[in-house]
Formats: C-alpha cells, structure tokens, sequence
C-alpha cells in the first residue's frame, strides 16, 4: 500500500467519496430534476426556441454529464497527487 | 454513376479497411484477445466504446424514435448517456485497477466463489445475447436495404466479417476496427444532418438549428413543429405528459444503470494501461456518443416537420399523389412509407384521425435513410449513410460477441472447468468460443425469436438488477460478502424477469402473460421496459439484509477491495508487467 498510514488512506477514500457525491448531484439535478422532474415549470422559460425544459432533456444534461466525467477525471488527478498515489509509468 | 454501384464502392471499400485491420492486428496472446494487451490510448478507447455501444438502432431508429414521441423520447438520450457518468465514477478506474479480463472473475475473486462467478456469467451471457439478437437482426436488415441482397444473404455476409477480424484479432482486432468504424458512422450521421440544419435555419450545427428560425417562415423550429401537430391533431412535440412522470424517471433510471452494469462496455475500460486513463477514457467515450446523441434530436425534428410540410399541412397544400417527389417513390418501393387514397380525390391527407389518414404506412426508420435524399445531398452522402448503418451493426455486435466468448473460454473453461489450461489453449479456446457466439449469435439472426423486439429493453434490465449492484457493492461496501452478494443478484434478476414476463408473458409468449400487458396492472405504473431500477433497489436490499446475518468476508477480500481504491499498490492481479 502505497500510504503512510491507515488514516492517510481513509482519508483518500472519503476524499474520493465527496467528490463522487458532489458531481452525481449535479448528474441527477440536471437529468432528473431539470430534465423531468421540473421540465414543465422549465419550459416557462425560453432560449432562442428551445423551451429550457426541453433542451435540458435533450441536449443540456448530455453535455453536463461530459463536462462532469473531465471534472472527475481531474479532481481525481489532483486527488492521486496530493496522497502520493498517481501512477507513473513502471506502476501500471 | 448510379447510385447502387457507388454504395457498393463506399461500402467494399469500408469492408476492406476493417478486413486490412484485421490481419495486421492479429491476436498472439490471451491478453492480445480479451483486453488487446492492455495498451489502448484512451482517447482511441473512447472513440471505439462510442462505436461499440451505439448500435444499428442508435444510428438508423433514435431519430426517428424521438421524431414521433418528441419531449418523450428524450428518456433515451439521457439513459443511454447518464449511464457513461456512472460508469466513469463507480466501476471503470476500480475494475480498471483490479486489472484482470473479464467481469465475472472480479465477481469471482471479490466473492472468494465460484457460485458468484458462474451466476456472474450467466447473467453476462443472458443481457448480452439478448442484446445481440437485436444487431444480427439489425445486420440483416441494414445490408439487405443497403446492398439490394435477402436478409438471410446480408446477415451471412455480415457474419463472415465480423467472425474474420473478431475470431482472428480478438478484442485487438475488434479495438481498431471500431475505431474505423466510429469515423464511417459518425461522418454518416454528421453530413445529412448539417446539410438540413443549414438548409432550414441556416445554421450548421443542428445543435444550435434546432432552437434557431426557419429560414423560410421566421418562427421557431420547435414552434412551427407544435403549431403544424396542433393542425393535425397529433400530440404537441416539447410538452410533458403529466401521467409519465414516474414511468420517465424510473425508464431513465433503468437505462442509466443498466448501460454502466452492460458487460460489453465495461470490458472495454480493461483495455487502456492506467486507472488515469479509464477515467478519462469514459469522458471521451461520451464525447464521440455525444455527438451523435446531440445530433439526433435535431435531425428527428426537423426530418418529421419536412416529412409532414411534404405531405401538406392543410387543406390547400395536401400533396397530390402523381406530383410527389422523387424520394417519396424511392421509399414507397421498400414498403416503408404507403399511402392509401381513401377519398379518391388524387390528394394525400396525413391526420391523426385514423378514418382520414392516408398515410398508411410511415416507418420511423425513414427519418434517417431518407434523410440526405429529403435534404437533396449527392448520391455520395448516400453512399456514406449506408456504410455507417452497416458499421454501426457490425461494431456492436464484435463487442458483444466478445464478452460472450470471453467470458465463456476465459471464466468457465479455464476459471471453472480446467485451471490448468495452458496459454495457448485457452487463446485456442478464446478463438473456438468466438467462433461459437457467432454461430448462435447468426442462428438467433435467422431465426428471430418471438421476443426479438423486447429484447434490448430486457438486457439493460438484467444488467442493471444483477450485475450494476453487485459489481458496486464489490468497490463501495467492504464488508459485503459472497452471501449477500448471491442472494442480491438472484433476487434483482428474479424480480426483474418476473415483472417482464407476468406483463409480457413468460419468455415473451403473450398467451403465458397472466396479468396482462395493461397499465393499470403496473406496479406504479412502471412500464416492464422500466423495472431495471426497481430490480437494482431490490437486489441492494436483499444483499444487506443477507450480509447482516451471515459471516464477514476474509482478511485477504477486504485488503483486495483496499487495494481497488487506490490507483497504485500491489493489487493481487497487477502482477507480471
């Protein structure tokens, strides 16, 4: 194990946690809230033609839950780093 | 030239690109054909998952699909990508680590039983030969649309490709020629689309077409869309329906959990060489999916409002049947489009009124396959369409295959019937296997079973209640044991087909159906297509309850699940590289 200690490691894993939780609130927030849940009350509103309702279930919570992945990805980089625990080439 | 002569040139030219990848990726080794060593990039990973979870009905049927259930269809644009999200934060970097073939020997290790492998891979074969049939069938009819030849001949072709460079290269064979294919497919998808956003709007991203004017009225797209439904009485496109809500959500759930438990996907994730690059590799996956995703919902709705300003919109616009156009004769002599002139006054009317509708026949499909004839593109863009369709089927069908021969030669020969196999037999198997997924998967072609076209919606079910909550288990919940982890997958799986087939019939045999496929018998009124979620729920459910009043699992699994969560440290299954 590549931590210094047993807290260290559950650290990282808590860590690891809040991020995962944070961005699949937003992953449900923009699909099923904006995109179900409150679509009606959304379409209310309008951008160009598109009723926001609407285009969060058809094109927005697509292209949040691209941007959450990169998000992911990065925070996790930064995370790996921080602990000490990002792979270099040998540790594949 | 004419026209089929150029299809056959686009087409064979395809083909030859996929077969040429073939031989120069030849498989040598077990790791070569079931994770192709290991050394994909990622972001050539992500353009191949793209190709291979977006089948012949992503590419020929979703536009169409949402053309005609418009805000309704948007259940599957955001369950068939919510599901990459999933995917990308809770299995693929751990089951990336964990570093092994396939998905029911994490099952197996993390289980510390052979039980939990073998149901592992009964539900694999399960969700993955059900979805299957759907793309031999997809094969069959996309190349015989394409090619001008019988299903039964366009199926045996595409069964010859795919057992060529998926028998001989494995998983690295099938790597390259989905990313191959993923550039036909998209390109095919991309051109007709811009051609009509930009012949109607103005704009050339459909993206941004779709909430822009007509050139031709000033109003808005979606406007003039409702406004020309209103006319004909048909539902209006963007509104909610009120009654669905639950159904949508639970639909949605299902698709989202259901795509991140589907084997073939996940296996995908093994290929590329760091836990790094798993997660960024499933953020470029959704970029190339995306883009099509994106694309649909504008080619569906500008496609139907073309399709419905052909016909006319009212009274004094009504097309009269000897002046249609061009196009409208090609597709009338596939069978998918047919008018009926029941009044006899030489002009169609297209109604919601069944009594006055003489648009007998309208297949959804049409909004795609017509689409760059709608949009008067050359002949070429044709061409390309019909390559992309063909490779759309051919990509996830090897995918497919795959997972299947993988985990037939890899966790059941080897794992459970003959350890000691040695490497060459097992690659040799590997290769048998395949061999033999192809041959039940093309039987299953030729003779569709009853239940073909419930089938995919009854993969992502299964995936969804026995494989997505064990596998989650197995990285989150150390303490989770072989027990609780049975009893929950037999549960979700149980669950799951019960509810199907009670409302469908056992085995899809509608007689066998004991409460009937009407709505006021669902449970909530959640749809069969919908009940994944509900499954999943039980199966976590059932395995906490199991794992609190059995023993924990040994010293040894909860080190394994440590060493999961972190992207380096010995893990059991990183040796030897």
């Amino acid at each position: 194990m590549a931590f210094q200690n047993e807290t260290l490691k559950k650290q990282y894993w808590r860590d690891n946690l809040r991020i995962i939780g944070g961005l699949l609130a937003i992953w449900a927030f923009v699909s099923f809230g904006c995109g179900i849940i409150f679509a009606e009350a959304l379409n209310a509103i309008h951008i160009g033609g598109y009723p926001l309702g609407f285009w969060f279930a058809q094109q927005g919570s697509i292209v949040t839950f691209v941007v959450l992945i990169f998000v992911y990805a990065k925070l996790m980089d930064r995370l790996d780093r921080k602990y000490g625990v990002q792979e270099t080439e040998d540790a594949k | 030239m004419d026209q089929q002569t150029l299809i056959y040139i686009v087409v064979g030219a395809t083909f030859a690109l996929y077969l040429g990848i073939a031989v120069y990726c030849k498989a040598g080794s077990t790791r070569e054909f079931y994770v192709a060593s290991k050394g994909v990039h990622p972001v050539a990973n992500g353009m191949a998952t793209a190709a291979d979870w977006m089948s012949a009905a992503s590419f020929i049927s979703m536009a169409g699909l949402i053309a005609f259930l418009g805000y309704g269809g948007s259940v599957f644009l955001m369950g068939w990508t919510g599901g990459f999200v999933l995917l990308a934060m809770l299995l693929a970097p751990y089951l990336r680590k964990f570093g092994k073939f396939t998905v029911p020997e994490f099952l197996g290790d993390r289980y510390y039983s052979n039980t939990a492998r073998v149901i592992g891979v009964i539900c694999l074969i399960l969700a993955s030969l059900t979805y299957v049939i759907g793309q031999m069938t997809g094969t069959g009819v996309a190349f015989s649309r394409f090619l001008e030849v019988s299903y039964e001949v366009g199926l045996s072709i595409g069964m010859l490709i795919v057992f060529f460079y998926a028998v001989m290269g494995g998983m690295k064979g099938i790597t390259y020629t989905q990313i191959a294919q993923y550039c036909v497919m998209i390109t095919a998808y991309t051109i007709p689309a811009i051609f009509i956003s930009l012949e109607m709007t103005g704009w050339a991203l459909p993206q941004i077409g779709l909430g822009a004017q007509l050139t031709e009225h000033g109003t808005y797209v979606l406007d003039r869309l409702d406004q020309v439904l209103n006319e004909l009485g048909f539902a209006e496109y963007v509104a909610v329906n009120e009654h669905n809500r639950i159904n949508m959500f639970f639909y949605t759930l299902s698709l989202m959990i259901g795509t991140a438990g589907l084997p073939h996907v996940i296996i995908r994730f093994f290929t590329v060489p760091t836990v790094k690059a798993a997660r960024s590799s499933a953020g470029w996956a959704l970029v190339f999916i995306a883009i099509l995703y994106t694309t649909a919902p504008a080619v569906g709705a500008m496609a139907r409002l073309n399709l419905m300003e052909t016909f006319g919109t009212t009274e004094a616009t009504e097309m009269v049947y000897e002046e249609r156009p061009q196009w409208v004769k090609n597709w009338e002599q596939t069978g998918l489009i047919e008018f009926t002139d029941k009044d006899n006054d030489g002009t169609i009317t297209y109604s919601s009124n069944e009594d006055e509708n003489e648009v007998t026949e309208l297949n959804r499909d049409i909004i795609v396959l017509a689409n760059p004839e709608i949009a008067m593109l050359p002949d070429w863009v044709i061409a390309i369409v019909a390559a992309g369709g063909l490779a759309a089927a051919l990509s996830t069908a090897a995918g497919l295959l795959l997972a299947i021969s993988s985990a037939v030669s890899h966790d059941l020969l080897k794992g459970v019937f003959k350890p000691d196999i040695s490497e060459k037999n097992e690659l040799l198997a590997g290769r048998l296997s395949m061999a033999g997924s192809i041959a039940v998967a093309g039987y299953l072609g030729f003779n569709p079973p009853g239940f073909a076209a419930g089938t995919v919606a009854l993969a992502f079910g299964l995936a969804a209640a026995s494989l997505f909550p064990a596998l989650m288990f197995g990285i989150f919940y150390k303490k989770m044991n072989k027990e609780g982890a049975i009893a929950g997958m037999l549960a979700g799986l149980t669950v799951n087909l019960l509810y199907v087939f009670q409302h469908k019939g056992i085995m899809f045999v509608e007689s066998t159906s004991f409460l009937g496929s009407l709505d006021p018998n669902w449970f909530f009124g959640i749809s069969p297509n919908a009940f994944g979620a509900v499954g999943a729920i039980v199966n976590f459910i059932v395995a906490m309850a199991v794992c609190k009043v059995t023993p924990e699992p040994p010293e040894n699994i909860q080190h394994i699940v440590d060493d999961v969560r972190v992207p380096v440290g010995a893990s059991l299954a990183s040796g030897g590289h």
